[in-house]
């Protein structure tokens, strides 16, 4: 028996222990570009990001203080300080080699002195004092540079957000993109589900001729690819007048939207207990008031999770607002579309890239985190037959 | 604020429009059309009982019509026209057109790929997962974080991943995982280990299970029992084409398993993944498993639960170890659920469009269809090749179609 109950123990850390990898293997790149997105720019280009929450080593071009700082002491004039503090640098930073010239980073180590002729005489130590001693006046408006080697603690910066939210160029301000995606999200959910409602009550509850092919053909649009849709609608869309725009970008998510919709609440409401819709019958409800009264209430878990499902695909959505929404100006432009610009033009800076990626998904996650329940509960729905 | 203005009147506008239209049309045909009072009360009651649904329907209908029916006839019709000369019927020229461009082969083969490693590698996923955190405490936790990058956009996996594969000149600390992981191999012993043989037993597995598969799929048409399975007409030529497929699907894995070995791997070096021809579409397939197998671990773990547990204690008792369980017992049981989400991972495959687009466009032989066809439209400008594409995508999507509305309504009889 014992030797039963040891295998099965081993399987369970097993189990443990590769559930835990797999986790991880999946977290790792979403933690990277979270990561990253609290480097500033030198951070990210100089190591990994696994490496930011260790000390790391740097090489960092730094300058003395100004000349017009320097003291007289005795018949030496002299410049004293710290190469971190003046120069904004984390002060836990410790110097292992540094030199005085771009050709010789790390001629000296902490302690020594450098002779610079007729610059004078620069000591610095590992925690980054220094002393510039000359015998005559020093001149120039600018210190001295030095090249230190240092190892830094993790140091984490907000200044990306500021940029990606508040600050930034036309090109890296997401803030308008980000309103403008909301202005294209929230129409585009709430009215699918509105006339989804009502055509799901009649397939599920009227009985009327025609009705198992209307379920069938809601099933097969379910499958269409939207891509079919893009040539026509936009001709449709720029004949009527509609043209590019929030309208016709509406339009369009309702209509690719509404065969799920349709199909998810026919396929709760059909669940719904048949005496509760026939009592009401009976007492002399209409159809419109069993539907407001009785089965939309009750119909609530799956109108949330269409509701999710709808914002998830609408928010992270490219393809429709490009053909859709986005003209020529640019104004209407979605966070979506400007990342993969920002992918295009900046593909290297991985600071504004990595914050603006982490804006978009910030929202969808949080409606994730918060709402999973109803968003697995659609899922099965959906699928599981 | 201008935009978002617009946007609250339009949800006001939109859904009061909506709601007032179903309320009134009702009001209109009860009190107006067909009143339920006076000589012909009882027919009128009738009549309105009558048109009532499609008063309900009516928008419903009157959207997917346009935005779904409508724009599939048209895509046809303009698939075979050509738009500089004002919309001529030109039959099959768009078709014979694409066909002797290089780039929408490189799509389909890519696509080909793309549907046969994305399911599979989703679904193997998602299943592993879902059983393996199945009867763990945390498990929730496990599959919520699994699970989380089905709320991610594609093009915002395709940043996270275009870190990932991020490229620095040789000398410099690599930031992208994939190449800092690439540089740490040798060439010595560890090297051959982790990237010759691992991947190798890896291909040679998946040789030996769809061998199996394709056995136990041919075996019915060999011996006799073919008579005995109650076959449908459409039966043995199916059976012969999935053979043919895994055939080939395991010969593709033998032929890799022998380049594995005779290749010689650039150590050191650190490699622009996304540029490398033929391999660089794995790297984007991979974004793609990353999003999708979540959604196959929730299913799958429903559909593992509602497995009737006496089965299990049954095959406990007789002695089966816990593989055996798993694919004796309880993947059979949940074969119907597998199929579903394999075809709908595999209708996600076909329109895959946003990481393409994002992460090469297409470029160093990545085309997919979907972004082919965009190439098309919108920027060669030319609408009946970019139809004649978009056709194609619907001719694979078809089959499905067919499956799903065939099942749909054998189930509601």
């Amino acid at each position: 028996m014992s030797s039963i109950a040891g295998t099965k123990s081993g399987l369970t850390w097993a189990v443990h222990i590769s559930v835990l990898a797999l986790v991880l293997l999946w977290l790792f790149p979403t933690v990277g570009l979270f990561v990253s997105s609290f480097r500033t720019t030198d951070q990210i280009s100089s190591s990994g990001w696994w490496k930011a929450m260790f000390p790391q080593e740097q090489n960092l071009v730094l300058r003395t203080a100004a000349p017009d700082t320097q003291k007289q002491d005795g018949d030496l004039f002299v410049v004293e300080g710290n190469i971190f503090a003046d120069n904004n640098e984390s002060l836990e930073s410790e110097i292992s080699v540094w030199g005085v010239s771009s050709r010789a980073i790390a001629d000296y180590v902490p302690g020594e002195t450098a002779d610079m002729g007729d610059d004078g005489r620069l000591t610095v130590q590992a925690n980054g004092d220094y002393r510039l001693e000359n015998d005559v006046e020093l001149s120039g408006s600018r210190g001295e540079r030095v090249f230190v080697t240092a190892v830094s603690p993790p140091k984490f910066t907000l200044d990306n957000y500021e940029t990606v939210l508040f600050s930034g160029t036309a090109r890296d301000n997401m803030a308008k993109a980000f309103f403008n995606t909301l202005t294209v999200t929230i129409p585009a959910t709430v009215i699918p589900i509105v006339i989804a409602a009502f055509a799901a009550y009649a397939l599920a509850w009227m009985r009327f001729p025609g009705r198992a092919i209307l379920i069938a053909a809601v099933v097969a649009l379910l499958v269409v690819p939207l891509q079919l849709a893009l040539i026509p609608l936009l001709r449709l869309h720029l004949g009527i007048g509609i043209g590019k725009g929030y309208l016709g970008v509406w339009l369009a998510h309702t209509g690719f939207g509404l065969p799920l919709a349709v199909y998810l609440l026919r396929n709760y409401m059909v669940g719904l207990p048949r005496d509760i819709i026939e009592n009401a019958k009976v007492d002399g409800a209409t159809d419109f008031q069993i539907f407001t009264r009785i089965v939309l209430p009750l119909s609530f878990p799956a109108l949330a999770s269409f509701a999710i499902f709808q914002f998830l695909w609408t928010w992270n959505d490219l393809l429709v607002a490009k053909v859709f929404l986005i003209d020529a100006t640019g104004e209407t432009t979605v966070m979506t579309n400007q990342i993969v610009e920002l992918l295009g033009t900046r593909g290297g800076n991985w600071e504004i890239l990595a914050t603006a990626a982490f804006v978009s998904i910030a929202v969808p996650l949080v409606v994730f985190f918060a709402m999973q329940r109803y968003l697995v509960r659609g899922l099965l729905a959906g699928s599981v037959k | 604020m201008h935009p978002a203005l617009q946007g609250l009147i339009t949800i006001v506008v939109g859904v009061g429009g909506c709601i007032g239209y179903f309320y009134l049309s009702n009001v209109f045909v009860d009190k107006v059309l067909f009143p339920a009072s006076g000589p012909q009360a009882g027919r009128n009651i009738n009549r309105a009982n009558m048109v009532r649904p499609w008063l309900f329907l009516f928008p419903a209908i009157f959207a997917l019509g346009l935005y779904l029916a409508y724009p599939v006839l048209e895509t046809l019709r303009l698939s075979l026209t050509d738009r500089d000369a004002g919309g001529a019927f030109v039959g099959l020229a768009n078709y014979k057109q694409m066909a002797q461009e290089p780039k929408f082969w490189e799509a389909m083969r890519n696509n080909m790929l793309w549907l046969i490693v994305v399911p599979a590698a989703a679904t193997a996923f998602g299943l592993l997962s879902a059983q393996l955190t199945d009867r763990i405490k945390w498990g929730n936790i496990a599959k919520s974080l699994i699970f989380m990058p089905m709320a991610i956009s594609f093009v915002g996996a395709s940043v996270i991943f275009k870190l990932v594969y991020d490229t620095r000149p040789a000398g410099e600390d690599q930031i992208g995982v994939l190449n800092a992981l690439w540089m740490s191999f040798d060439g010595g012993v560890f090297s051959t280990l982790f990237l010759r043989l691992l991947p190798a037993a890896i291909l040679l597995g998946f040789a030996a299970f769809v061998l199996y598969g394709v056995y136990l799929i041919v075996r019915p048409l060999i011996s006799s029992e073919a008579s005995r399975g109650g076959g449908s007409w459409w039966a043995a030529p199916l059976r012969v084409a999935v053979g043919l497929g895994g055939a080939w699907l395991v010969f593709l894995s033998l032929r890799s398993v022998f380049h594995l070995f005779t290749a010689t791997l650039p150590y050191g070096d650190p490699q622009t993944w996304l540029t490398i021809p033929y391999w660089n579409n794995f790297f984007l397939m991979v974004v793609l498993i990353w999003i999708q197998t979540g959604f196959a671990m929730v299913i799958l773990s429903a559909a593992l639960r509602g497995i009737p547990e006496e089965t299990i204690e049954a095959a406990v008792i007789d002695g089966a170890n816990p593989f055996d369980i798993f694919f004796k017992i309880k993947v059979p049981q949940i074969m119907g659920t597998i199929v579903v989400v394999w075809t709908t991972i595999t209708l996600v495959v076909l329109k895959i469009f946003d990481i393409v687009f994002a992460m090469t466009n297409g470029q160093w032989e990545t085309q997919v269809l979907a972004n082919y066809m965009y190439d098309k439209l919108f920027r060669a400008n030319d609408w009946g090749v970019g139809s004649a594409s978009a056709i194609v995508i619907m001719l694979l999507v078809t089959p499905i179609l067919v499956w799903n509305v065939y099942n749909a309504r054998k189930e509601m009889r």
